[in-house]
């Protein structure tokens, strides 16, 4: 299907092919997953809902529950309102959710429903239980990525709930950045380890990995309370990983709560991994646990123990802003050549921070903030590489040219392992490695003429 | 369930009719999509087309590639182009980054034709579309079609309906040249996994040619002279009715609906093609043709129905024509359905529906996940048929699940396809995994439950304790 590409790289100015982005509301409803008892809330037409929930459930294998206010062509014209009363009544009646937040779409927004407004005469309406909550937030769609979308729902919760009772806690928020179930699961454990009380926002661990019961619960047992979100007004810090999914919750909250933050690159990788574990630990006033030293330990173990077969390989890197800039680094310490880095998000500080972490090793790399996977393939055409890291979208181009591909990022829609197995921390690194050690060996052992396949590599 | 859904769900052998053909209730979990889904979906197909989404870059994203069409030649329709309409022309509009892209798309991969996708945000911002298709086929010496799916237009009937249209623009535009008198064209099949291949592969047996296909593995010239065939066969009724009857009146083409789905109806679509052209040859290889697909496929199904005979289904499909045809061919398979429901069933699908099932069987119209895991649950069922956004839903109650939407991987049209339909639901409903699952599992597991100290079942009666919270230092 990839004849079409050709190496000439003609400046494209009015059109995206094949892209490496999506739209905002996905991301807000992916966050809003990980509040517990939530249920998301599309403010829209329907197809966005369903497009949104069928690639969650494609990525997660999991069912996806998300309401819709069903707009049709008299919404279009005269607001939404109506429909978003008519939606907030039918989802206490029916699901029962502790909270609903409403995201907007790219129509409501344009329309110019005012959601605020909307939310507070259902209140005084009585629509709203006692007890319960509606957040929301602005997604437009022609604005940002799905990363923008994970960001503005984290700063809705944080807007609506965060609360400063003036008692500081011991608590210390995180938030974790788009990343799988297993991950967040791995931060908590690493907060755990430091004995750190810690308030993780999102959190969609035991949400999106829920074990088989034989029930189906509309509600999993995970994700963070409405009662922490109101804590974390309270906390005495905040650690936001990745500034493109987090840094807006953290600055929001240091602003509405006066809890001092700190950004910090999501801990994918040994540099990135030891930037956050030194937090935690300066955090806490500790020692680094003997347990994290050694899965550190453990790491660089591995990528010792496998420097010849890493040295110098060429890698493709693309994906969300925040996880192909802690995995280029991460390539790159374990010295291989990421040659062309690309996210479909924005940024100029994207450029600016790749360009940075690759000055010594590849000075020439191809680098560009929201671009697309047709370019990443021209780029390949142009400068072929050992080894391609991304979402399942890379895998025309892997077909195509043959060159193996890591699956990384979201969405991945034809593996599974991701939701499960973390790839931050150290032994996430590790996992990571071992998958780009294992793709490139595979390939050694299957382009090897007769004489020169081994046994043992 | 709420009172306003009550209408919309009756029992086969109740009189009361299924109230069906409105708008979700706003706040549903609905599993239904919009109109730009439904024209997306019908025009898809056709490999030769490049296909333009004039909207932000989700509508785009989310329809790259995720039906398994198959081409038997271009691909150009499995990249995915779109304007990635930004604030900016939000503001100005996008009429002139949709003629930009036109031009570099056009010049780059030279296509047969373009459609170019309306989306809710082009069509609330005003954009011309039309306007710019036609300025775009003056200009580009190709036809340049719009299609009107503004998301809010309704459900993915009314993208059907666009769709439609869509194709109205190209067909009648070709030369009719060489077409015989027995000749079709095939009408609302989309070459999932190569379904059109088998039936076209029929239809050659019996003598018959088939002008286009519309859209499995469609191109534009044999589409642009589709008018030029004796008969319309159409077999996904939802979706290409409209067009068929469009046809009939414009060109005199008579249509008939069939569906190619389950032993029965395949003959029996097969039977009524060779019926129309009222030739004895045609008839006489007709029904050489079944004779000797049953032949082949019976003693399988025969076997395979020992085994199912007695089991129960449920089932939750886009059209009602393809709920028809599964709980004949289920039956075949010695099932019975104990719930039967569609997204864009007619008030007269549902009646002919509560005719085909048995007594007491439940249909919706427009359902969602919960109603849907109550009934899986209550009817204790042992398969599912849906699609992406079902499958995990069935998974979790520990129930067999086969998805006979956009994501199957295997043929289940023609005869063929029968056998293939049968082994896919008797390798998941006979699967040993659902042992393992709690509710379905054998008394062992249950003491296990019981030895466990979480309680098990229902998330939400689980007293929460934050993870990482410790309470003693004053955080809740």
């Amino acid at each position: 299907m990839l004849d079409q590409t050709t190496a000439t790289i003609t400046e494209r100015t009015a059109l995206k092919i094949n892209p490496a982005k999506t739209c905002q509301p996905v991301g807000a409803m992916y966050a809003a997953l990980g509040v517990h008892g939530c249920l998301p809330h599309s403010h829209g037409s329907q197809g966005c809902c369903a497009y949104h929930r069928s690639q969650l459930t494609r990525h997660f294998k999991e069912p996806i529950m998300a309401s819709t206010s069903s707009f049709t062509e008299g919404s279009s014209v005269f607001g939404g309102m109506a429909n978003l009363q008519q939606a907030i009544s039918t989802i206490f009646e029916m699901y029962d959710p502790e909270i609903i937040a409403v995201h907007t779409t790219c129509l409501s927004e344009t329309i110019g429903d005012d959601i605020p407004t909307i939310i507070g005469k259902c209140q005084i309406e009585g629509k709203v239980p006692e007890g319960k909550v509606i957040v929301h937030c602005n997604t437009p769609s022609y604005v940002g990525s799905h990363v923008t979308g994970f960001s503005n729902m984290v700063k809705g919760f944080v807007k609506y709930l965060a609360t400063s009772t003036g008692r500081r806690s011991e608590a210390v928020n995180i938030i974790p950045g788009w990343v799988e179930p297993s991950d967040m699961a791995e931060i908590k454990r690493y907060a755990e380890a430091f004995r750190l009380a810690a308030i993780m926002l999102p959190d969609t661990s035991s949400v999106l990995d829920a074990p088989t019961t034989g029930e189906h619960s509309f509600y999993p047992k995970g994700g963070t309370t409405v009662a922490q979100i109101r804590a974390m007004g309270d906390a005495r810090h905040t650690l936001a990983l990745g500034a493109w999914a987090s840094s807006a919750g953290a600055e929001l909250l240091e602003k509405q709560c006066q809890v001092p933050h700190e950004v910090l690159d999501l801990p994918i990788g040994l540099a990135a991994t030891d930037r956050f574990v030194s937090a935690l630990a300066k955090l806490t006033g500790t020692a680094v646990p003997q347990a994290i030293e050694d899965e550190r330990g453990r790491l660089v173990d591995v990528i010792s123990d496998m420097h010849q077969y890493l040295g110098g390989k060429t890698v493709a890197i693309w994906g969300d802003p925040d996880q192909v800039i802690a995995l280029t680094e991460f390539c790159r310490d374990m010295d291989m050549k990421p040659v062309h880095v690309l996210t479909g998000g924005h940024g100029q500080a994207f450029e600016a921070r790749i360009k940075e972490i690759l000055a010594d090793s590849v000075p020439d790399a191809n680098i560009k903030q929201q671009g697309d996977l047709f370019l990443m393939h021209q780029w390949i055409k142009n400068r072929p590489v050992d080894l391609m890291i991304g979402t399942t979208y890379g895998k025309f181009i892997s077909r195509a040219e043959d060159i193996p591909l890591v699956r990384y990022g979201w969405p991945i829609l034809d593996r599974v392992g991701h939701s499960y197995f973390a790839s931050v921390g150290y032994t996430g690194g590790l996992r990571l490695a071992t998958q780009i050690i294992t793709a490139i060996q595979e390939r050694q052992d299957r382009d090897a003429p007769d004489h020169a396949f081994e046994l043992v590599l | 369930m709420l009172d306003a859904r009550k209408s919309q769900v009756v029992t086969a052998g109740d009189a009361r009719a299924v109230v069906c053909d409105r708008p979700s209730v706003a706040g549903s979990v609905t599993q239904r999509a919009c109109t730009f889904c439904g024209a997306r979906v019908v025009l898809y197909p056709i490999s030769d087309a490049l296909h333009l989404v004039h909207g932000p870059s989700g509508c785009a994203a989310f329809t790259w590639d995720i039906r398994g069409s198959l081409s038997s030649g271009p691909q150009l329709h499995r990249l995915s182009f779109n304007t990635d309409i930004r604030e900016n022309e939000v503001i100005f509009g996008g009429e002139k980054k949709l003629l930009r892209a036109l031009r570099e798309l056009v010049a780059e991969h030279k296509p047969k034709a373009a459609f170019v996708y309306a989306t809710c945000l082009t069509g609330v911002i005003g954009d011309d579309v039309e306007a710019v298709c036609r300025t775009a086929t003056t200009e580009l010496g190709i036809p340049v079609i719009p299609v009107q799916s503004e998301g809010f237009r309704g459900t993915k009937k009314q993208g059907y309906s666009a769709a439609c249209t869509a194709l109205g623009q190209l067909i009648g535009t070709g030369s009719t040249e060489g077409i015989g008198r027995l000749s079709v064209n095939i009408l609302g099949d989309f070459n999932i996994a190569g379904e059109i291949w088998t039936i076209k592969g029929y239809l050659e047996r019996m003598g018959i040619e088939v002008v286009a296909t519309m859209t499995g593995d469609g191109r534009v010239d044999a589409i642009r002279r589709a008018h030029g065939a004796t008969l319309n066969v159409v077999q996904c009724a939802g979706s290409m009715t409209g067009l068929a009857k469009m046809m009939q009146e414009k060109y005199g083409i008579p249509y008939i609906q069939v569906s190619f789905f389950g032993l029965e109806d395949c003959a029996d679509a097969l039977y009524q093609i060779a019926g129309h052209f009222a030739d004895k040859d045609v008839m006489a290889r007709t029904r050489q043709v079944v004779r000797e697909e049953t032949a082949t496929v019976l003693p399988e199904l025969a076997r395979l129905r020992q085994d199912l005979n007695g089991k129960v289904a449920a089932l939750y499909v886009g059209g009602a024509f393809k709920a028809f045809s599964l709980v004949k061919a289920l039956r075949q398979l010695g099932m019975r359905v104990a719930m039967a429901g569609t997204q864009t069933g007619a008030q007269a699908d549902y009646e002919h529906l509560k005719d085909l099932c048995d007594s007491g069987t439940i249909l919706a119209d427009d359902t969602n996940p919960l109603e849907l895991a109550g009934w899986l649950s209550s009817c204790e069922v042992d398969l599912f048929i849906g699609g992406v956004k079902e499958r995990p839903v069935a998974y979790k109650l520990g129930i067999g699940f086969c998805d006979h939407n956009h994501e199957r991987k295997i043929g289940l049209a023609g005869f063929s396809g029968m056998t293939s339909f049968a082994r896919e639901v008797h390798a998941t409903v006979m699967s040993p995994v659902w042992k393992l699952v709690p509710r379905r599992a054998s008394a062992r597991s249950f003491e296990l439950r019981a030895l466990s100290s979480e309680p098990a079942g229902d998330g939400r009666s689980l007293v929460l304790r934050p993870l990482s919270v410790e309470p003693e230092r004053g955080v809740p």
